[in-house]
């Protein structure tokens, strides 16, 4: 540990809430990004669901807006320590876009625009716990937060809600995506602050 | 270069970070990008910092050149996205200034 | 590794900028364009990271020179520019970068363009020159909002002054001093070949600034002809959470 910088506390709010293990509350919205925000025109975006041979099924925007949507209010938890309570979004659940997929396959692999993505197991995504969010507080999903729609998974580390999506590869197998396969747990539960692969 | 949001830094930001591992001076290395070929100082690379760890991209393709992460008591690299690292021979100490005696 | 240095002096730049110096006992000195990473830890041991260029020649004394812009929503630089007290200890890793660096050695022509508080590097490079007596020919186009948020200008003044070989020009982009023969602005074609080294003189070329402001000017340097490979660039911009 450094040298105690007398009279720093950084940005930090104290907080009466319960917050997982190691976590601050924030009142912005930070935006973290590993890369460029891609710019997807809407007559050009896609959500694609394949098991890495055939397409399942698939839905241009319109298709999607078309979906029943739901509007939520969850808190979301950034591994970078940051927590951000009563976000609220409107949605589609991964239970209506998965209601039609017969699949023996157990995980998932998120894919976004860009290069990036993000593993999590089929069934943390299924039961009201994942949703492709397109509305953030009302409003438009700005890019810099994922827009024109991105994942969300609140239960699990923030990363996890891969911005920007446009589909979802299933897997027999589990594994790790752009960050897992760079230290980040393969899972990433807060609330048993599992940061790092090798966290219990 | 299609980058519309001018959200990256370059190089030279990462530099203290990586600093903990190389053991010289990684902005003035050539790096060769594994997608495009394209050869271009680290230090202009596209650099962003703002995320759970270091991402430097190719300046011209925005392919990914090298990831870093610090988890704790460990550090991951990811180094595939370069081709190779070009070092001059002079590069193999950190740079110092005058009052440093054999540079 | 990590060094303490101890604040000596506090000077204010501008309404929001502030300048540190730094007695650091084991410095190892540093090039004119190099920067440091700066650690503040607070009681619970959270910390955060930022990096500052050093505004400061290199010297005999082991002083290093911070100058550090208050951002809005900053966590770590309304601490610097506001709480930091004479006497506080700060923790840096430096010095950093070895390629965008000018070293008296350098005999050629060099272009310093400047975005805001892009021109701390340069700052370096320009007192680096006075020091070291160098007679190298140096023109200087700082680009700023307004004339208040103008950095070192007496020192500019100072050097200006007293050398015919440094030429400085300032573009304003947003509210130009009065009877200002430019209208505010930022920095176009025409300014370029107005107040930067012709590219057949094969200057080397400095730009620092926001990462928006660098790529501009770099398109702008190209266009007149100067080559790639004779532009250095340093992009500034915020490391820590987005907001």
């Amino acid at each position: 540990m450094g040298i105690i910088s007398r009279g720093f506390s950084g940005r930090r709010s104290t907080a009466d809430v319960k917050l997982p293990p190691g976590q601050y509350l924030t009142t912005d919205f930070p935006v973290l990004s590993a890369g460029p925000t891609p710019h997807v025109s809407l007559d050009r975006w896609e959500f694609v669901i394949d098991d890495g041979t055939n397409v399942l099924r698939r839905w241009d925007w319109k298709a999607f807006r078309e979906l029943p949507t739901e509007t939520f209010t969850v808190d979301i938890h950034c591994v970078t320590r940051w927590s951000k309570l009563g976000t609220s979004w409107e949605g589609v659940s991964l239970d209506v876009l998965l209601a039609d997929v017969r699949t023996d396959l157990s995980y998932a692999m998120f894919r976004s625009y860009g290069d990036y993505t993000t593993n999590v197991p089929l069934k943390d995504v299924i039961n009201k716990q994942a949703w492709v969010a397109f509305k953030f507080d009302g409003a438009d999903l700005a890019p810099e937060h994922g827009g024109p729609a991105r994942l969300l998974i609140p239960h699990l580390y923030f990363w996890k809600s891969a911005k920007w999506v446009k589909g979802v590869t299933l897997m027999s197998h589990d594994k790790p995506g752009f960050w897992e396969s760079l230290g980040y747990h393969i899972y990433g539960d807060p609330w048993r602050e599992q940061r790092y692969s090798g966290d219990e | 270069m299609n980058s519309h949001t001018y959200d990256y830094l370059d190089g030279n930001a990462a530099a203290g970070e990586l600093s903990e591992i190389f053991a010289m001076d990684v902005t003035i290395a050539e790096a060769q990008c594994a997608h495009c070929g394209a050869i271009k100082r680290f230090a202009e690379a596209h650099l962003y910092m703002q995320a759970p760890g270091v991402v430097a991209r190719c300046a011209v393709c925005e392919h990914v050149l090298l990831r870093f992460v610090k988890a704790r008591q460990r550090a991951f690299l990811d180094l595939s996205g370069m081709r190779c690292l070009i070092l001059g021979t002079s590069q193999l100490h950190k740079i110092v200034g005058r009052r440093s005696a054999s540079y | 590794m990590w060094r303490v240095g101890t604040v000596v002096a506090l000077h204010d730049e501008t309404a929001t900028a502030r300048t540190i110096t730094l007695d650091v006992p084991d410095w190892p000195g540093h090039v004119a364009g190099q920067h440091v990473d700066v650690r503040l830890t607070a009681s619970d041991g959270y910390s955060a990271v930022r990096s500052y260029s050093i505004a400061s020649a290199p010297n005999a004394e082991m002083r290093v020179e911070l100058t550090v812009e208050r951002l809005p929503n900053g966590e770590v630089s309304p601490y610097l520019t506001q709480e930091l007290a004479v006497g506080d200890r700060l923790e840096l890793r430096g010095p950093i970068g070895g390629w965008f660096v000018w070293r008296a050695q350098q005999t050629e022509p060099i272009q310093l363009i400047a975005g805001g508080s892009g021109i701390a590097p340069l700052m370096a490079m320009i007192r680096s020159r006075a020091s070291t007596g160098s007679t190298a020919p140096f023109r200087l186009l700082y680009s700023v909002r307004e004339p208040g948020a103008v950095f070192y200008r007496e020192d500019l003044q100072t050097l200006l002054d007293r050398d015919n070989n440094v030429g400085l020009t300032y573009a304003y982009t947003r509210v130009a001093p009065k009877d200002w023969p430019r209208p505010p602005g930022r920095i176009d074609a025409a300014l370029i070949a107005d107040a930067t080294w012709p590219s057949n003189l094969a200057p080397t070329c400095y730009v620092c600034g926001p990462t928006s402001f660098v790529e501009s000017a770099v398109d702008f340097l190209s266009a007149s002809g100067n080559s790639p490979d004779k532009i250095r660039t340093e992009r500034f911009g915020p490391t820590g959470d987005r907001k």
